[in-house]
């Protein structure tokens, strides 16, 4: 991801402070930074969402195609995922810079998405063994700031919410009405680990202090899908074991204002103020 | 654990009673306006000529000394002056100089002869000063500098050869635009409410807890690695929050104004600060307090 480069005296300022449970800008560490959430922001898609937390911008669309269904499990449905790190978000990602990082990021989100627990497959098959809905999800990183899993996953579920796909049904080429797909899915939450405490949606400078972190995959009833360890140190067992803990209970605490506040902006409907990219 | 999600909206500019609207005394244009189509005037910095006419090439005020035309951008990269206070960090380590970060379109240069070393100010620089330079200043350290000099690239030459300049310690860096800083008598201040700040013409603001005993030598290389308390945390938590809020609003800073966000921004919690309702609650006040302190 980005990077900053930061002095000796400033990483030590950081992590006294993450000690003390006062991060630089005053938030606990448990904590997460103010979020913007819109839907339905890219008309031809069939569900889009764009999320600003700080400065990290994340767009996500959603398009959904009629496929055969994988061999091995032929009534259900899947995810394709594409991260696109663009050259906006920094320097760094110019030209194939940025490959890298997509690549790692669109295989987290396959292990996260993909299992039973996260999503209702099976809603998402039209004719088993020969047609199934796959959701080409795809996930444009405008900026970068800090805590891109999480970001990622709140847009991804607020567009997998706003993804209105028609319902087919297979009657010598019949087509029916709309239907609104509602999923129930996974939440990530990076914890990353500075000093010996850890803290939710870090900064760029604190990430520049740590040595580790923690992705928590959570679903809305506290199932944990995916765990995966980040970066190049090395992490205590028992420090894994309150870390998961503490990204259980933050990523399940996550998902009840999300879903108000969709639900929010769908009673809106069309009297919601549309405000785009230029605000 | 507090979360705080909601749907975007579209930020409405405030407007004071009883300021002048911004119209009146400025003329501000954009790339591609004319500004003049009178022949009988020069053209400066920000201008170029379309046909017989002066049109701006950058978004900014117009300003006017006899029959000079320019344009001063409201967003650029920094522009050095002789005698700057800026706030840099070193990005690269060469053979007899450092090269500093200071936002602006060349990386600026400090010279291994304008540092103070220890052992004196007059002390020839030798061999071994050179293989030593990474033990005075690393890639990534944060300094306190003077612009000497202007190179004819436009690049900046620096110096620390007073005691006040020099390696910072533990501290917070805030970054704005360099037209938000305004130019001062002095830029070094030590705020009442317990931190002290630097605030350098590039944009570069540097917050930090206000050294104990008022005779250390701040300009030396030794940098305390000790505790800050809480309190000074907070105070120094409180006021990047409030520089924030005041660079969204596009506020001059200055001491006076980041004294007056500050105290204004004591009746919410650090963390809430960075709200958008509650900037631009402490903005108005902050800015009625300086209009009424002005008039």
């Amino acid at each position: 991801m980005a990077s900053v480069q930061i002095s000796e005296a400033e990483k030590v300022y950081i992590m006294h402070g993450v000690r003390d449970d006062l991060r630089v800008d005053g938030r606990g560490c448990e904590d997460y930074r103010h979020m913007e959430i819109e839907t339905d922001v890219v008309s031809n898609t069939d569900g889009s969402a764009k999320v600003r937390m700080g400065h990290t911008d994340v767009l996500v669309g959603i398009k959904a195609e009629l496929r055969r269904p994988r061999p091995n499990v032929p009534d259900e449905g899947y995810l394709e995922f594409f991260v696109d790190c663009s050259a906006n978000a920094t320097p760094e990602f110019e030209g194939r810079g940025g490959e890298e990082l997509g690549v790692e990021l669109s295989n987290t989100l396959y292990k996260v998405f993909n299992s039973h627990r996260s999503l209702d497959l099976r809603s998402l098959c039209v004719c088993p063994g020969e047609h199934c809905w796959v959701l080409y999800v795809d996930v444009l990183l405008l900026q970068c700031d800090g805590n891109l899993f999480d970001a990622m996953s709140i847009a991804i579920k607020a567009a997998l919410f706003n993804t209105r796909i028609p319902k087919v049904r297979v009657l010598e080429d019949e087509e029916g009405g709309k239907e609104i797909e509602l999923s129930d899915d996974p939440y990530d939450c990076l914890r990353l680990r500075v000093g010996h405490r850890h803290v939710v949606d870090a900064t760029l400078q604190e990430k520049a202090c740590s040595a580790a972190s923690l992705l928590v995959a959570v679903t809305p009833r506290g199932a944990v899908t995916c765990v995966r360890k980040l970066g190049a140190g090395s992490l205590d067992p028992d420090s894994i074991f309150e870390m998961t803990e503490t990204g259980k209970r933050v990523g399940k605490a996550l998902h009840a204002p999300l879903m108000e506040l969709l639900q929010k902006d769908e009673s809106l409907g069309k009297k919601r103020q549309k405000v785009g990219f230029l605000a | 654990m507090a979360v705080d999600m909601r749907l975007p909206t579209v930020r409405k500019q405030i407007s004071l009673a009883g300021s002048n609207s911004n119209a009146d005394g400025k003329h501000l244009v954009v790339p591609g306006d004319v500004i003049t189509s009178d022949t009988g005037f020069m053209r400066g910095h920000g201008t170029y000529m379309d046909d017989e006419k002066l049109t701006a090439s950058v978004a900014g005020e117009v300003e006017r000394v006899n029959k000079l035309i320019c344009v001063r951008p409201l967003k650029t990269r920094y522009n050095g002056e002789v005698g700057d206070v800026i706030v840099g960090r070193i990005t690269e380590v060469q053979q007899k100089r450092w090269k500093v970060e200071t936002n602006s379109r060349l990386d600026s240069v400090l010279l291994l002869s304008s540092v103070n070393l220890p052992g004196g100010e007059l002390r020839r620089r030798s061999a071994e000063d050179e293989l030593t330079m990474r033990d005075y200043l690393q890639e990534g350290d944060l300094i306190s500098a003077e612009v000497q000099s202007v190179f004819s690239d436009g690049a900046l030459s620096l110096h620390t050869r007073s005691l006040k300049y020099g390696k910072l310690g533990q501290g917070v860096l805030v970054q704005v635009s360099p037209s938000l800083v305004k130019r001062q008598k002095t830029h070094f201040h030590n705020l009442p409410c317990g931190a002290s700040i630097i605030l350098g013409n590039n944009g570069f603001l540097w917050l930090y807890p206000t050294p104990g005993q008022q005779d250390e030598e701040e300009g030396g290389y030794y940098t305390s690695l000790e505790l800050v308390p809480l309190s000074d945390r907070e105070v120094i938590s409180r006021l990047r929050n409030c520089l924030l809020a005041l660079a969204a609003h596009k506020v001059l800073l200055y001491d006076t104004s980041v004294l007056y966000c500050y105290e204004s921004s004591l009746l919410y919690q650090i963390k809430d600060i960075l709200k958008p309702e509650t900037m631009d609650e402490i903005v108005m006040v902050t800015r009625q307090r300086l209009l009424d302190q002005e008039g």
